[in-house]
């Protein structure tokens, strides 16, 4: 068996796709876009063994994509709630009242920064910093999609809509 | 005071549908583009009109944009590319997300231009990964129109001029701002900045010449080829040609993304967002992204919003956000928090950088813990300017720098704090006047 079983067509495609973006033989720049496709398709995290087989799919060395997936923000290497939750606490964030709304999420939600429910529902990102919607502040991203202006109702309400 | 907005990367907004093909050629879209086509233009001329027109790099470092696509070599018998940085991570910065959303076309055309003066065939958008959402499908829908209309592809209209435009999609880390750092997180690498020389001109991406420029610059590139160098120069005061989008953020009664002219005085552009929110004063104002120097309420009303002016004020134009703080906020708390996102987003290569910011954030915390003691105060400092110039990238001076300003105009907070147990001197004055 080989390590790239682990990557569904839909991923391999996709990787396949952004390989041709760029030059023959600079298929190392799909690293960052693969981890995105597979952790994507892994409930928000990446295991070792994905990491081998987006190595062994893009030929390249082991370890080029285990410093990519430690590096970025975005990749988690351990598992996480199905929804995630980044409650953006940056200056112009904070001036508007964002610590109130982690205070309040964190309350409501029974978590710290950085933690999931145990129940799975919910991923608390740890502290994240600004996603440059500063003039909708304070804000956060839930599932990559930004929520701006926000009040302690709107956030109970998102939040309550999430599966 | 009447200021008129929206003149160059805005230029779509207030239209229904402004992202699509068919406004942006309503508003003079691809004009530019559809001149150099015809050959009208030649990629000297268009450098000439850059450095004329007086724009200056939005991204932060305001390094002239003309002069910047000159550094390419001439006559390069290979590859070379434009990169450009929609890896908007400054904090208080939001425009380039304006931008892609609303208004791509004006990018996309920017890039075709900038890419045909110096050269480059092949063009990258690097888009920070959080933007996957709105901004990357906005943006790769304009793409696909531009194709599709044949405005880009190779040997575009017969002209002989080829153009590929591709969109990559980031992962998160602020250091990927740092061009260098950019084309290695492009590469595929971890974003950690390259020693400099060589620059990218001469070896950039895949070790090819490469230039890379802020969203905003390349997107003001179209409205100064159509409307002449001399329009755009004209529109903002000696050595800060055109308009810029002021994100202004924090405490203000209308926080907003405005395209004005620059020079504009700041106690305008306040008044345009509403003045101070809740009707209290003005306390302190960062001008151009957390990594400028804070003015204090006095300083910044005397000022214009300049490359100038700013520098001459001690702090810089920066990014054009402009983060408004009112006389209920605790300095030392802001300055907390700006540590704090230095210290997580040094990519750790330079010592003074990795264990500086560190530091810092940690004498932060404990003085706001009531445990500092006086001599943090010296030390801070003294911290800052062991970083700052000490590092392969400006990140390290971003860190310094407010620590610095902070310290050099708002010395009695920190003070008060050492000498109160960590209370802060805005809520004793609260109590007070209770």
């Amino acid at each position: 068996m080989s390590a790239t079983d682990l990557l569904s067509d839909h991923v391999k495609k996709a990787i396949d796709q952004w390989k041709t973006r760029f030059p023959e033989g600079r298929q190392r720049s799909a690293v960052i876009s693969a981890l995105h496709a597979v952790q994507h398709e892994n409930h928000g995290y990446l295991t070792t063994e994905l990491l081998d087989a987006v190595a062994e799919y893009l030929e390249l060395p082991n370890i080029q994509v285990y410093e990519v997936a430690t590096f970025y923000s975005m990749f988690s290497t351990k598992p996480v709630g199905r929804n995630d939750v980044a409650i953006c606490t940056n200056v112009s964030c904070m001036l508007r009242g964002a610590d109130s709304i982690v205070a309040h999420v964190e309350d409501k939600l029974g978590v710290q920064l950085g933690e999931s429910t145990p129940d799975g529902r919910i991923y608390l990102k740890k502290e994240e910093e600004c996603l440059a919607a500063c003039c909708g502040a304070p804000m956060m991203m839930v599932n990559h999609k930004y929520h701006e202006n926000l009040t302690v109702d709107e956030v109970d309400e998102i939040l309550d809509g999430l599966e | 005071m009447a200021y008129e907005q929206n003149l160059v990367c805005f230029n779509t907004f207030g239209s229904e549908e402004s992202w699509t093909l068919e406004t942006y050629e309503k508003h003079d879209g691809y004009k530019a583009w559809r001149k150099i086509l015809a050959g009208e233009m030649t990629p000297e001329q268009i450098i000439d009109e850059v450095k004329a027109s007086g724009l200056r790099g939005r991204g932060g470092a305001g390094f002239p944009t003309g002069l910047k696509w000159s550094f390419m070599p001439k006559n390069y018998d290979g590859q070379m590319y434009l990169v450009v940085n929609s890896d908007e991570s400054e904090p208080g910065t939001c425009h380039d997300r304006e931008i892609l959303r609303y208004n791509p076309h004006a990018l996309v055309e920017g890039m075709a231009i900038a890419a045909y003066a110096m050269g480059a065939t092949v063009a990258y958008n690097y888009i920070r990964g959080e933007f996957i959402d709105e901004p990357v499908p906005r943006f790769e829908h304009a793409v696909k129109e531009a194709y599709d209309a044949g405005l880009i592809g190779k040997n575009v209209q017969g002209s002989g001029i080829d153009i590929d435009i591709y969109t990559f999609v980031g992962a998160g880390a602020y250091i990927c701002g740092e061009e260098t750092a950019l084309l290695e997180s492009l590469e595929g690498k971890q974003g950690k900045p390259r020693f400099k020389p060589p620059f990218p001109a001469n070896y950039g991406l895949y070790g090819k010449p490469t230039t890379i420029n802020n969203t905003q610059s390349i997107a003001s590139a179209p409205a100064i080829l159509r409307n002449g160098a001399q329009w755009f120069a004209d529109l903002g005061p000696e050595g800060s040609g055109g308009t810029a989008i002021f994100a202004v953020s924090g405490h203000v009664e209308k926080p907003g993304n405005y395209e004005l002219p620059m020079g504009i005085p700041f106690k305008d552009l306040l008044e345009l967002c509403g003045g101070v929110w809740k009707g209290r004063k003005l306390k302190a104002v960062i001008p151009g992204g957390s990594s400028c120097k804070v003015l204090p309420a006095d300083v910044i009303m005397d000022c214009t919003m300049d490359y100038n002016a700013l520098m001459e004020a001690g702090s810089s134009f920066g990014t054009g956000a402009v983060m408004v703080m009112d006389d209920t906020t605790c300095m030392v708390k802001v300055l907390r928090r700006i540590s704090r996102f230095y210290m997580a987003e040094s990519c750790g290569q330079c010592t003074p950088c990795r264990e500086g910011t560190g530091w810092l954030y940690r004498m932060l915390t404990r003085i706001m813990e009531g445990r500092g003691e006086e001599a943090d105060l010296e030390k801070l400092v003294s911290v800052a300017n062991k970083i700052e110039g000490h590092t392969i990238c400006a990140l390290g001076d971003a860190a310094a720098w407010p620590v610095q300003s902070f310290l050099d105009h708002f010395y009695h907070e920190f003070e008060y704090m050492v000498r109160n147990n960590g209370r802060s001197i805005v809520e004793a004055t609260a109590d007070a006047a209770a």
